[in-house]
């Protein structure tokens, strides 16, 4: 009964939120701030609302509202840790509202701990303390780096912690570097960019549904709120066109690993998991090109590609939710979640199916959802990016492009393998055949963020709009005069893409296509059995013996893992062709790992024989050698307290 | 008023044209394929006529098929249909000019295109799933070499509007290198995205060499109608767009005069009818080519998209 309660606290918490947010947005964004005098002793924590937090903040309360319904639905999977999902949602608001490096660190920190902590309800289960074992592998460096970081922007202002003082005197020389250095560690791996990604496919997929939704919308968001607010906000506009160059080299890297990976993954909380890897770093590749833009001190160039970044933030913080609370309800409904035991969910699930097919189609940018609106405008982006600076930068960004469009592509191929697997076709075990569609109080929250997709990706302008005091805050433009309710036109003065428009030219031509129909096409169909190559349909007193015709996920995804994956992901297939003559089936399977997990474990190994090597070869402490181990280090701690302590 | 008047009539004469020619098209295609191979050949309008009995027929639909089985040849048919009439054939500056942004149109082939491949897993067949899982691959290395031509493309104009690429193009913008790769990608990708690569034959009866038509095996009567039209109109699509952009001249605007109007079907129709003989004669030339062999004619296109964008920041530098 507590879990219910919090569950229906945090709902109606978050819901008032986002309406807040949207009406203070609404309203034009001016700068509110709060000091609470809860934090450091004697200092506090300071508070503000500005055109950014309150644009994240949004879009935090919305993904919120869903996980939290979700949650009151959850039947009891994820009860041991829910509380730790309000923890989450809490911290995540504190990191977003934060106006001091204090409050910042600390949230974002909490908002890590919740997620590992999430992890670990199960206890007999061991994928998710593995899962959570090597995210904190990862959170451990990314927190030392991020506050050394933020010490060094604070170091810079006589040790005041508020963002005004740090906005007032940023980085300069080596400072600066260092800030960027240590933020794209410390932010870039919680969002999952590569090369510190490995953690984040097994950990998002570990989760329960409701933690899962929150993980995969929010979390990667809250990072790259954090990278827009250390990078564009604290370090102030002076810097130079460079700062763009390490997020357009690891942005489309990882987008282009994190899809493909999508492609090889199995289970599809996996492959949603992959596919934030990509979505990340194509959004990262947006905030590089922002960055060089700003630096060549071309605002318009600056804000359309940060418009472009944050309408993908806003894209795959409403989709990627809606996919993760469609996958945990087939998992519910079927008892798996892997493709090779699910097939024909769309006859047993319509709701969940149509509302994962708006997911899929904005995932794969198809227009005009959401996700096509947020890939137009970084397209356009880079295009006009690629006038802004050196020959150097200018072929990299158009070497992006072309990487960015294959991510996309291949995005739409894994969109396609989940849905047309796990939902199409026909049942690959008789358990999916008992499915049942779930319950309103999880079917809920996926219309409501399907219906928002289709919303923003009708109407991007609008969307725009409400992050207009957040670009002009960071980059000194906005669109105002290049987006409007119809069309986005970031020429100006040359037509642009109206997703509304497309949306009515489709529609008419499908009209066209019904009437076309009704006049001349022969009325009613018959219903018989599937030709299916001229197999013959199973005799009645076989209820299971459909032939095994269609295509497994590894079959699907074959050749895409042939031609490109065996060389970025290693990719081995085991093929097992039956004789002529034989009646069984062919099988397919495919093993694929990730470049970067591989090394991250051969050197976590060789790291750990040489540790236990020196360990091996240290003398045994004696009672009297550990007293005076400690009383050495107090001393030398002090000292090192008193010398830094003389200003 | 006189201006957007004459626009709505051209792009519903464009839309009609579009939905009129493409079977003569695809038939005129498999009469001229016939010819070269020395055979007689159906009669080009045959295309129209197996339409008409097609759309005649009672369906027949597979037991398991669900909603989307029998929604996605209506949805991929408005997609292209959509993204056909955003492409000027024979007139600039049609009615709907504002939408008609190379990027979306390349969307809503991409749309159509995932539509008809979950419609072809939907029924849960062998050859359904084949031709999903090909045609999706394909179009994963395609499509970045296409959305790297529209780079190059909108490098050398400045805008991704088909419309003013065009009519940049027209002003002399062209005639670069860098437009010739683009050009040359732009074929490739096209030949790719119709199914037409050497490895699959539209003409086949053998499933295992379709690539597209794979995906349609499962369906009869109109519907079948309503996609063999799709993949026409897809055909047309790609030859006036490769025409237009080749020779970016004849298209008539709203404030030009009678005779360009009457000089601007023809101009289509000859630059048409030219991509369309040069198809011809590349099929039935060409000897096949293996699956395997796909990812590398795509990855060529690629990388002459690449070149061309580079190409076109070098011409930035230069002039």
């Amino acid at each position: 009964m507590p879990r219910r309660l919090a569950a229906i606290g945090c709902l109606g918490l978050s819901g008032l939120g986002l309406v807040l947010a949207l009406a203070w947005l609404v309203a034009g964004g001016g700068v509110a701030s709060l000091a609470i005098p809860i934090g450091l002793p004697g200092v506090g924590m300071a508070l503000a609302l500005d055109g950014l937090s309150g644009w994240f903040l949004a879009l935090l309360m919305a993904v919120g509202l869903a996980a939290s319904a979700a949650a009151l639905a959850d039947a009891g999977e994820g009860a041991a840790s829910e509380a730790f999902l309000f923890v989450l949602l809490g911290a995540m608001a504190l990191a977003v509202l934060a106006a001091d490096a204090f409050a910042l660190a600390f949230g974002v920190e909490l908002a890590t701990l919740a997620s590992v902590a999430l992890l670990l309800g199960r206890q007999e289960d061991p994928g998710p303390r593995e899962a959570a074992l090597r995210q904190i592998a990862v959170a451990l460096p990314a927190a030392a780096c991020l506050i050394v970081a933020l010490a060094l922007l604070a170091g810079g202002v006589g040790w005041d912690l508020r963002f005004a003082a740090i906005r007032a005197h940023p980085p300069q020389g080596w400072q600066a570097t260092a800030v960027l250095a240590l933020t794209l560690v410390g932010a870039g791996s919680r969002a999952g960019l590569a090369p510190l990604h490995g953690w984040l496919p097994p950990a998002h997929a570990a989760a329960p549904p409701p933690a899962s939704a929150l993980l995969g919308g929010a979390m990667p968001a809250l990072a790259l709120y954090l990278l827009v607010r250390v990078l564009f906000d604290l370090c102030g506009p002076a810097q130079p066109p460079w700062w763009g160059v390490p997020l357009l080299v690891v942005g489309p890297c990882g987008a282009v690993l994190g899809m493909l990976r999508a492609n090889a993954a199995g289970d599809i909380k996996e492959i949603l998991a992959c596919s934030t890897v990509g979505t990340t770093g194509l959004i990262a590749s947006g905030l590089g090109v922002a960055l060089a833009a700003r630096g060549a001190d071309l605002p318009s160039l600056a804000s359309l590609a940060l418009a472009g970044s944050l309408l993908g933030v806003l894209a795959h913080g409403l989709v990627k939710p809606l996919l993760v609370l469609g996958a945990g309800a087939v998992q519910q409904a079927a008892g798996s979640r892997r493709l090779s035991l699910l097939g024909g969910l769309i006859h047993r699930m319509p709701v969940t199916t149509a509302c994962m097919l708006v997911g899929a189609a904005s995932w794969a940018a198809l227009p005009p959802t959401a996700g096509f609106a947020g890939f137009w405008t970084l397209f356009e982006a880079m295009l006009g990016g690629s006038r802004a600076a050196g020959a150097g930068l200018q072929i990299l960004i158009a070497v992006v492009a072309g990487l960015a469009a294959l991510a996309v592509a291949l995005a739409a191929l894994a969109a396609v393998r989940l849905i047309g697997v796990a939902l199409l076709g026909r049942p690959r075990w008789p358990r999916t055949l008992a499915a049942e569609e779930v319950g309103l109080p999880l079917r809920v929250p996926m219309l409501g963020l399907a219906a928002a997709s289709l919303l923003v990706g009708l109407f991007p302008g609008a969307a725009l709009a409400l992050m207009a005091p957040a670009l002009r805050r960071l980059v000194g433009a906005d669109l105002a005069d290049r987006a409007g309710w119809l069309a986005l036109a970031p020429q100006g003065d040359m037509p642009g893409y109206s997703a509304i428009g497309i949306a009515a030219l489709a529609g008419l031509a499908a009209a066209l296509a019904v009437g076309l129909i009704r006049w001349r096409g022969a009325s009613g169909a018959r219903i018989g059995p599937a030709w299916d190559g001229g197999f013959d349909a199973p005799p009645t007193w076989l209820p299971f013996g459909d032939p095994l015709t269609q295509p497994s996920g590894a079959g699907f995804a074959q050749p895409v893992l042939k031609w490109l994956g065996t060389a970025l992901l290693r990719a081995k297939e085991r093929l097992d062709t039956p004789a002529p003559g034989e009646v069984r089936p062919a099988r397919i399977a495919t093993e694929a790992t990730d470049p970067v997990d591989r090394a991250a474990r051969l050197a976590a190994a060789a790291l750990r024989t040489r540790a236990s090597a020196a360990a091996d070869r240290m003398p045994p402490l004696t009672g009297r050698g550990a007293l005076a181990l400690l009383i050495v280090v107090l001393a030398l701690v002090l000292v090192a307290v008193t010398v830094w302590g003389q200003p | 008023m006189m201006r957007i008047s004459i626009a709505a009539a051209a792009l519903v004469v464009h839309v009609a044209l579009m939905l009129a020619l493409a079977p003569l098209l695809v038939g005129c295609l498999r009469w001229a394929e016939a010819r070269l191979m020395g055979r007689i050949g159906p009669p080009p309008l045959q295309p129209w006529h197996d339409l008409r009995r097609l759309a005649l027929k009672q369906p027949v639909l597979a037991e398991n098929a669900s909603w989307l089985f029998r929604a996605a040849p209506v949805v991929a048919f408005a997609a292209t249909l959509s993204a056909a009439a955003l492409v000027p054939s024979f007139a600039s500056g049609m009615l709907d000019v504002p939408l008609a942004d190379l990027v979306a149109i390349v969307g809503l082939l991409a749309l159509a295109r995932c539509t008809l491949a979950l419609a072809g897993l939907d029924a849960g067949t062998a050859f359904g799933g084949l031709g999903a899982s090909r045609t999706m691959t394909v179009a994963a290395l395609a499509e970045p070499a296409m959305l790297l031509v529209v780079f190059a493309l909108g490098l050398l104009v400045g805008s991704t509007n088909l419309d003013a690429i065009l009519a940049a193009l027209s002003d002399g913008a062209g005639l670069r290198a860098s437009l010739g790769l683009a050009l040359v990608a732009l074929v490739m990708v096209g030949i790719a995205d119709c199914g037409r690569l050497p490895l699959a034959s539209p003409a086949t009866r053998l499933e295992l060499t379709m690539l597209q038509e794979a995906l349609g095996l499962e369906y009869s009567g109109w519907y079948l109608a309503l996609l063999q039209w799709t993949a026409a109109l897809k055909l047309l699509l790609w030859l006036t767009l490769i025409g237009t952009i080749l020779l970016p001249f004849g298209l008539a605007s709203p404030d030009s005069g009678l005779p360009a109007w009457l000089l601007a079907l023809p101009a289509w129709g000859v630059k048409v009818g030219m991509l369309a003989a040069g198809l011809a004669i590349f099929e039935s030339a060409i000897g096949g080519m293996r699956w395997a062999r796909a990812a590398e004619f795509l990855g060529v296109a690629a990388a002459l998209g690449l070149l061309a964008a580079v190409l076109a920041f070098a011409g930035q530098v230069l002039t």
